[in-house]
């Protein structure tokens, strides 16, 4: 049984038997040692840390009540902005970046006290699927270091997953939240697009991109997801959840829920993955649950979909790189536009490169029709299969990767069929819809497996509610032997 | 051949709102380089544009003042290119739905100059070359522009100055902006070309950018104008190119060369969700309009009876016009406060740009109070003008000046002793008058004026005096 470790941590502070500065420094201490292995944090900040924790104990002393998220040692993502703590999007360009303003979400966080350790590794600009594309070397996986922690946000899932962070915030373009969380044997949460204020989120794909919670229990996830889920003024397409926290409808009864499954989602996937999501679908039925099997066929547009539209987004959003105002600036040049032109040359990695030229190439006139218009169209037939979908099922269970974590390597040396592997993520980033990927299994190798569960738009409530009966009832989580134990 | 000059407008004009398009940074003018400027308007990774409502409003504005069609839904697009002054490196603009479409500004010739679009957009930042380097300036970063479009309907350059004139007046007067040409306010980029006349198709064009004064626009269109002329003459080919105008050496030169085929990879701008404008809220905006000059004009001369002129030079700045309704309430003639303020107050009112602003020393209620005087008969004509000079000078009310005794005119027995006593006291010009020396009958006029300290009535003054000398 995966216990909400913040619930845990929260009993432990307010009773008493640990103080927030000792729980801070254990987890400053494995982070420090373990982080050798894992490389899961790019920046450490204990001093901040400790004097959040301090103001956290005075609190206690003086009896005053204690917030659920207060006190809490957590991570985010080293491209959510951070006042005074260097934000770098793990690359050359932004490696000594440090922003003036705060995100949203930290703002959020920090005025609950929420101890942040440091900012976490991920794939550069959050391009990729294995945190191999971080300037400062891939995050390895907890359960395997000889295995990637998935991307991008491969850094919070290694920490969490690995036990030096208790929750962390990612964010998930084409399912750089949900695929780490699933290869790292954890929970981790794409909210609907709009639930979570993006301002501050350094951009890779503007209409894509969504921050939420990696957590080793859905429990977890959905306390932190009512924390961060507010409406914020500062992001226009921002809407705050909709409804009720989804704590409230947690541990409901699901008996009667419409589980789909779209045959689509189950083509090309590894066959262990495969079974292990069938077998999810037999605990729902004992559960009381309905299994309900349905076509998706738009579902063979979600690739070059996502990889057209996100790239033509992310070749406008990585514009502003230009050395002149901040971050990195190429030291010999002749004139401004040498200039420019050397410190993207070498600031940039090579997959970001390769996305930035894509996605200029799709935009440019004479090639927009064929190919951005075209995949503006097809998302909308996307959407709409969705729509559709949901009116025969309340959720859609699917696999969340085709397989489990890659061997270190593997993905940079075949990156088409790395793209590949995000076949089951990005349809849910398309459609703006909420998906979780909660573990479901292990593989011979003792690599987790992923399972994801898909809502309607603002249906939070929903697949956390499905996700936390099967967590509860499968007992899948198995903690990794690294980082802090209880 | 006689050739014809065509042309198109794109007017670039700044908003006068408090605060810039998508941030809450103010929009003065000037001030430290970088100090009007946040984290958004220098876009720095991660934030987020929030589009200023105001500006919607501001450009609704000028789209209804121009007979403009609005928009029910419209949407914001990124228009990218590279430029250090650009620090998002894409401009955000409208693209293929802008916010007014369709509308026209009518010359005085009765020709309709169509305008095809206007749309909202954020400006750059400012380049700033000192000693051998270059810095950047943010602080224009993010001030709104509406971006007006016309149609090639313009035909001379007399067309261009009033079709420019005619714009800037609109905008201030529904005080969406300043449109100060030389502050950049306002600028102009001119598409031109030429064809022989009677032709129906269009030459090819060269477009001259960012002109700010409406006199080098006209200098420039003229030079240019003539430059394709000789080139289609001398059977050489017009080039599409871009321009810049030197006005020193008053020549247009070429801009960019191969790099003029920008291409900028529109796309909608993915943090900025659908503009709607319901028709109620045109509407309303609509309902808010003051009237606008073309109006005003047709009102001055139908109703108020001046004549066309002078209510132009009145309906010219907007403060005037202004003024000038606030110095007519409850009078009786209009035509009097016209004058006063075309003549005597006009003439302590040095340049342009003073007569905008129209700070002067008499208050509206101050001209008021003398034209109701006048109107009473209380005082005459010269004693009026005079008292007004005095009141420019000093911004003194009427009241102050005008004693008791000076109020009220001669009455006639009055009136008649006074000219009896004038005949008298000259009998060189009673002589000379009668000798048929007409204008002699003057200086017995200004006799009884002067003594009258103005009051008399010099029209009354003279019949009588004639009557006298003539018996």
């Amino acid at each position: 049984m995966s216990e909400s470790m913040i619930s845990t941590l929260h009993g432990m502070l307010t009773e008493k038997k640990i103080s927030c500065k000792e729980l801070t420094q254990t987890y400053i201490d494995a982070a420090q040692r373990d982080n050798e292995k894992l490389n899961a944090y790019v920046t450490i900040t204990p001093e901040a840390a400790l004097e959040t924790a301090e103001k956290v104990d005075k609190k206690i002393a003086a009896g005053e009540e204690i917030g659920l998220l207060e006190g809490i040692p957590m991570t985010l993502k080293d491209n959510i902005s951070t006042e005074n703590i260097r934000t770098t999007c793990c690359s050359k360009i932004l490696e000594d970046y440090v922003p003036i303003y705060d995100a949203t979400v930290w703002q959020i966080l920090k005025k609950q006290n929420a101890v942040l350790l440091g900012k976490t590794n991920m794939d550069e600009f959050a391009m990729g699927s294995s945190c191999e594309t971080s300037y400062f070397g891939g995050a390895k996986n907890p359960h395997n270091i000889g295995h990637v922690a998935g991307g991008s946000s491969g850094g919070v899932a290694s920490a969490v997953g690995g036990n030096i962070a208790v929750y962390g915030l990612g964010s998930d373009t084409g399912g750089s939240i949900r695929q780490p969380a699933s290869f790292c044997g954890i929970v981790g949460l794409k909210p609907t697009y709009g639930a979570v204020s993006r301002y501050g989120l350094i951009a890779y794909a503007s209409s894509f991109d969504q921050i939420g919670p990696i957590t080793t229990s859905v429990e977890d996830t959905a306390m932190v997801f009512d924390a961060v889920s507010e409406y914020d003024p500062m992001d226009s397409t921002s809407q705050g959840r909709k409804g009720a926290p989804v704590c409230d409808t947690l541990k409901n009864d699901i008996k009667g829920m419409k589980i789909g499954i779209a045959r689509e989602y189950l083509d090309g996937i590894r066959e262990d993955v495969k079974q292990a999501v069938l077998q999810a679908a037999d605990v729902y039925k004992s559960l009381g649950a309905e299994i309900v099997y349905f076509d998706l066929p738009a579902l063979k547009y979600a690739l070059p979909v996502y990889y057209i539209l996100a790239c033509a987004e992310a070749s406008s959003n990585l514009g502003r790189y230009d050395g002149i105002r901040y971050g990195y600036k190429a030291e010999n040049y002749f004139d401004v536009n040498d200039m420019i032109k050397k410190t993207r040359s070498t600031g940039f990695g090579e997959e970001v490169k390769k996305r930035i030229l894509l996605g200029t190439y799709v935009l440019s006139s004479g090639y927009y029709d064929a190919y951005y218009k075209k995949a503006q169209n097809l998302r909308g037939t996307i959407v709409n299969a969705f729509k559709n979908a949901f009116k025969v099922c309340d959720v859609i269970l699917a696999p969340t990767v085709p397989m489990t974590a890659f061997e270190n390597g593997s993905a940079v040396s075949d990156p088409v069929e790395t793209y590949l592997t995000d076949i089951c993520t990005v349809p849910v980033n398309i459609a703006g819809l909420p998906g979780v990927s909660v573990p479901c299994g292990y593989n011979s190798k003792g690599m987790p497996i992923g399972m994801q569960l898909i809502g309607d738009t603002f249906c939070e409530a929903k697949i956390l509610n499905a996700a936390w009966q099967y967590e509860n009832t499968a007992n899948i989580y198995r903690a990794a032997d690294f980082g802090v134990k209880l | 051949m006689k050739y014809e000059l065509v042309a198109g407008f794109e007017t670039h004009v700044e908003l006068a709102t408090n605060t810039k398009i998508f941030c809450s940074c103010t929009t003065q003018f000037g001030g430290e380089p970088n100090t009007h400027c946040c984290p958004i308007c220098i876009g720095l990774p991660g934030t987020l544009p929030k589009l200023n409502k105001k500006v919607v409003e501001y450009a609704i504005r000028a789209g209804l003042a121009t007979n403009c069609e609005i928009a029910e839904i419209s949407k914001m697009d990124r228009k990218n290119y590279c430029y250090p002054d650009l620090p998002k490196a894409y401009q955000i603009s409208q693209f293929d739905m802008p916010l007014c479409n369709h509308g026209y500004i009518e010359l005085s010739n009765g020709r309709k100059i169509r305008i095809l679009r206007i749309h909202i957009e954020e400006d750059a930042g400012k380049l700033v070359h000192s000693r051998g380097s270059t810095m950047v300036d943010y602080n224009r970063g993010g001030v709104p522009l509406i971006e007006i479009v016309s149609e090639p309907d313009i035909r001379s350059v007399e067309e261009a100055r009033e079709y420019v004139e005619k714009l800037q007046l609109i905008m201030r007067y529904i005080g969406v902006s300043d449109c100060k040409m030389q502050e950049g306010s306002m600028r102009c980029d001119v598409n031109i070309s030429v064809r022989p006349v009677g032709s129906e198709k269009l030459g090819t064009r060269t477009e001259i950018k960012n002109m700010n004064s409406i006199n080098f626009i006209a200098k420039a269109m003229e030079y240019e104008f003539n430059r394709q002329v000789d080139l289609i003459e001398s059977g050489e080919k017009v080039i599409q190119e871009t321009l810049r105008y030197d006005d020193v050496t008053n020549t247009t030169s070429g801009m960019r060369g191969k790099e003029d085929a920008n291409d900028y990879r529109y796309f909608r701008d993915p943090d900025l969700v659908t503009i709607n404008v319901p028709k109620e809220r045109v509407e309303e905006i609509a309902a808010s309009l003051p009237e606008l000059p073309a109006q005003k004009l047709e009102r001055y001369v139908e109703e108020l009876e001046l004549p066309e002129k002078d209510a132009q030079l009145l309906v010219k700045y907007r403060k005037v016009a202004e003024y000038f309704e606030k110095a007519i309430e409850g009078t009786k003639t209009p035509k009097t406060a016209a004058n006063f303020i075309i003549g005597q107050i006009f003439r302590t009112v040095e340049n342009e740009d003073e007569k905008e602003k129209f700070n002067i020393n008499v208050s509206a209620e101050s001209l008021n109070e003398l034209i109701k005087l006048i109107d009473s008969g209380k005082i005459r004509m010269n004693l009026a003008k005079s008292t007004l000079d005095k009141m420019l000078e000093t911004g003194k009310k009427p009241s102050e000046l005008i004693s008791d005794s000076d109020m009220g005119g001669l009455d006639e027995n009055a009136l008649l002793d006074l000219c009896k006593k004038a005949v008298e006291a000259n009998p060189n010009a009673v002589a000379d008058y009668k000798n048929g020396k007409e204008k002699a009958i003057k200086a017995i006029v200004g006799f009884v004026m002067k003594n009258s300290r103005g009051k008399a009535d010099a029209v009354a003054a003279e019949e009588k005096i004639r009557a006298l000398i003539n018996g």
